[in-house]
């Protein structure tokens, strides 16, 4: 009748999305099945959910000092290094995660110098203080590369939040797992609920509800492979005039060093003028 | 208000031709299909020329001429392409009274401005951008910066010639070559530009003009055989413009519209600050993207700042451009005089309350008293759209978390005023104002080396400053 300890079954772990700094399923209660597990399969209403989150991070997080937001991505960097062998076991290799890792220290730099290689003191012909600083944009939508789904996962969301913005991700559609374990990661870091928000799903579905969203401000279509469906969510994001990141040309080389490239986009530059005067 | 006697610039500096062709690869040319419009001065509604119209065939030429001449463009040493556009900015400087004078008759802005800010802004431009000619590597945009190739540059009419500069020499000391079509209602400082290219010998191609409305823009932005996309104007037209650049690899730049709010707190200097405000909607009639166009007023101050706004708005001068007295010139177009006066009647029928200073206007050409309207709420529509006139809403305000609110509760974000002794709260207001320019204790100052450009709705990229040069490196 009591099955002997030698035969215990395991506590399999539900697979599902991050919002708000919190694990919900799917509103729609649907799933789709990755490798033998059921994954929430995202719809309309968690995108919808997923940006009212974000939006809520957004004054404090990019309120913050960037000091602070440094210290909480290097976190995300420690908390990663501990949790190697759950990346390990979706048969990631060891350069892969090593590089994640390394790569969240990279941008972890960056959050107090971005002002500094980004910005400038303006020599007016006039007698005015003039500084250019870089801000974030606001909300940025996140179609994150779905061959690359770890590193190019961090590769993608560490550029833009570093500077203050806050994200909804759109996981890789066929390898979503590293995505909500990466998700697991974020939620122990200090970082707040709602600076990162993680979709798993189908593109084609979520994708249009967030290019055509009027509250996101941004959106990254690296992980678009179809170039219609990419040319149709940029068409969308025209209505609010959204920042796009286009697919790239060639396929990305996620090991190189990205240089600031993947920051720029979803910077705003605020150039402030005050008259000198006695 | 005091008599003047009239001061009129004399025109007699500025010889119109009395019709423009193309300039396409270093010459003029006819259009192909032979069509042209005509420019008139707003102040008169007299016809100035006759200038080309240009069709399908014509942006094809265009753009093959600046694509042919791009190779060798880009392959010349910085240093050479620097002192081609410093002739310009030369040029510029010394044909400066004769621009000026042709900007107020095409456009109707007053002579003041066009002499004292347009014509030397521009020159300014193009010093400022021949210098970085041979520097790019310096200006921290990658170890091995290369031009984009061809750029398409639209622009508005509100300052026809300053807009050239912002766009062209950006692009020139990139190492890109452009083809620029001016606003169809103001031509005629391009056309001259075009000579003063002719003039600094600059190789054919490198600068093309072409003229034309909305369908010779979209066809030009649109055309494959162009890698970058510039643009000044309405956001309505950006948002098409993104729309048909989706799923190309240009690039694009866009400098939209705007709804500033010019924020006054109970501790500014207020002669300073009406003076901001004055400058800040009346400054080229209104015709500003980055126009002033919210007054927020803190509460207590309120009844003070409107009786000395309204003051001082009486002794506004509205008329001839060309004369060195006058404050503000004439409408720029019939359509845009339309517009300000359906908004307005929109301002009064929602229930703002609608004030004029005295002031006759002439009874030829297109012209608007400067109005503010009170009683505004966010709601109005005149608190939401751009008007792009002399049109003022007054909103009030009782925090300064109530100030940034309001001023940010726009889909636009280009400019933002504030105005306070205190520079804790200039520092922190400024930092949570949405917008790509704050100016304190001042407003509407433009300078070549300051970037300019919006957040959210009016446009994305910078013009101006190091910042400019990054629309331009690929």
């Amino acid at each position: 009748m009591v099955s002997s300890p030698a035969e215990r079954v395991s506590v399999r772990k539900t697979y599902k999305l991050f919002i708000g700094g919190a694990f919900p399923r799917s509103e729609s209660g649907r799933s789709y099945v990755v490798d033998d597990t059921n994954v929430a399969l995202a719809s309309r209403k968690d995108v919808r959910d997923a940006v009212l989150a974000a939006r809520a991070a957004f004054r404090p997080w990019s309120a913050a000092t960037a000091y602070n937001r440094g210290q909480i991505l290097y976190r995300i960097a420690e908390m990663l290094e501990g949790r190697r062998a759950q990346f390990l076991a979706f048969g990631l290799d060891d350069a892969t995660v090593d590089a994640s890792i390394d790569r969240w220290v990279w941008y972890a730099g960056w959050a107090d110098k971005l002002a500094q290689v980004y910005g400038s003191a303006n020599p007016v012909a006039g007698p005015y203080f003039n500084l250019s600083g870089p801000e974030p944009t606001g909300v940025v939508g996140i179609v994150a590369p779905p061959d690359s789904p770890l590193l190019g996962l961090v590769s993608v969301v560490a550029p833009a939040i570093v500077s203050g913005n806050t994200v909804v991700v759109l996981a890789s559609e066929p390898s979503p797992l590293p995505a909500i374990t990466l998700a697991e990661v974020l939620a122990t870091s200090d970082l707040p609920g709602g600076v990162v928000n993680l979709l798993t799903g189908r593109v084609p579905e979520t994708g249009p509800w967030l290019a055509s969203h009027m509250d996101v401000n941004a959106i990254d279509l690296t992980g678009v492979d179809d170039p219609a469906l990419a040319t149709s969510l940029e068409q969308a994001a025209a209505e609010n005039l959204k920042r796009v990141v286009r697919p790239p040309a060639e396929p990305v080389d996620w090991t190189v060093d990205p240089g600031i490239a993947r920051m720029t986009p979803f910077l705003e530059v605020k150039t402030v003028w005050h008259p000198k005067g006695v | 208000m005091f008599e003047y006697a009239p001061a009129p610039e004399s025109r007699s500096i500025v010889d119109i031709k009395p019709s423009y062709g193309l300039f396409v690869n270093g010459s003029f040319a006819e259009p192909t299909d032979g069509s042209t419009f005509k420019t008139i001065s707003p102040a008169s509604e007299e016809v100035l020329a006759e200038v080309a119209e240009a069709g399908p065939s014509d942006v094809d030429r265009a753009v093959s001429a600046a694509r042919d001449a791009f190779d060798r463009w880009a392959a010349l040493p910085g240093a050479t392409r620097a002192k081609y556009i410093y002739r310009l900015a030369r040029i510029i400087q010394e044909r400066s009274r004769e621009l000026a004078v042709l900007e107020s008759l095409d456009n109707g802005k007053p002579i003041r401005e066009s002499r004292d800010v347009d014509v030397p802004l521009a020159a300014a431009h193009f010093f400022y951008y021949a210098g970085w000619a041979d520097k790019l590597e310096h200006a921290g945009l990658g170890p091995s910066p290369r031009p984009i190739g061809v750029a398409a540059q639209v622009i508005p009419w509100n300052f026809p010639l300053l807009m050239l500069a912002w766009k062209i020499a950006p692009a020139l000391a990139g190492g890109n070559t452009v083809v620029l079509k001016p606003a169809e209602t103001t031509p005629l400082t391009a056309l001259v530009f075009a000579e003063i290219c002719q003039q600094a010998d600059l190789p054919p191609g490198v600068v093309n003009i072409i003229t034309g409305a909305g369908a010779t823009g979209a066809r030009l932005v649109e055309h494959p055989g162009v890698d970058k996309v510039a643009f000044t104007g309405s956001t309505e037209v950006g948002r098409q413009i993104a729309r048909a650049v989706a799923g190309t690899r240009k690039r694009v730049t866009l400098e939209l519209g705007g709804k500033a709010a010019n924020i006054v707190f109970d501790d500014a200097p207020i002669d300073q600050a009406v003076e901001g405000i004055v400058n800040g909607i009346f400054f080229n009639q209104g015709h500003v993207c980055c126009a002033g166009s919210r007054l927020l007023v803190q509460e207590s101050v309120y009844d003070g700042v409107l009786a000395a706004l309204k003051r001082r708005m009486a002794q506004l001068r509205v008329g001839d451009p060309l004369d060195k007295n006058t404050d503000i010139g004439a409408i720029n177009s019939a359509a845009q005089l339309e517009r300000i006066r359906t908004l307005s009647e929109i301002g009064s029928s929602e229930g703002a309350e609608r004030w004029s200073p005295p002031c006759s206007l002439p009874d030829r050409g297109f012209w608007f008293a400067p109005t503010i309207f009170t009683g505004v709420t966010q709601a109005h529509r005149i608190a939401r759209e751009e008007i792009f006139g002399p049109v003022l809403s007054v909103l009030t305000f009782r925090t300064p978390a109530e100030a940034v609110e309001k001023a940010n509760n726009t889909p636009y974000g280009l400019s933002a005023g504030v105005w306070t002794e205190k520079g804790s709260r200039i520092l922190a207001i400024a930092d949570q104002l949405r917008a790509g320019v704050v100016w304190a204790n001042t407003f509407n100052k433009f300078d070549p080396s300051s970037p300019f450009g919006g957040y959210k709705e009016s446009g994305y990229g910078r013009e101006g400053g190091r910042h400019g040069l990054e629309a331009y490196i690929g």
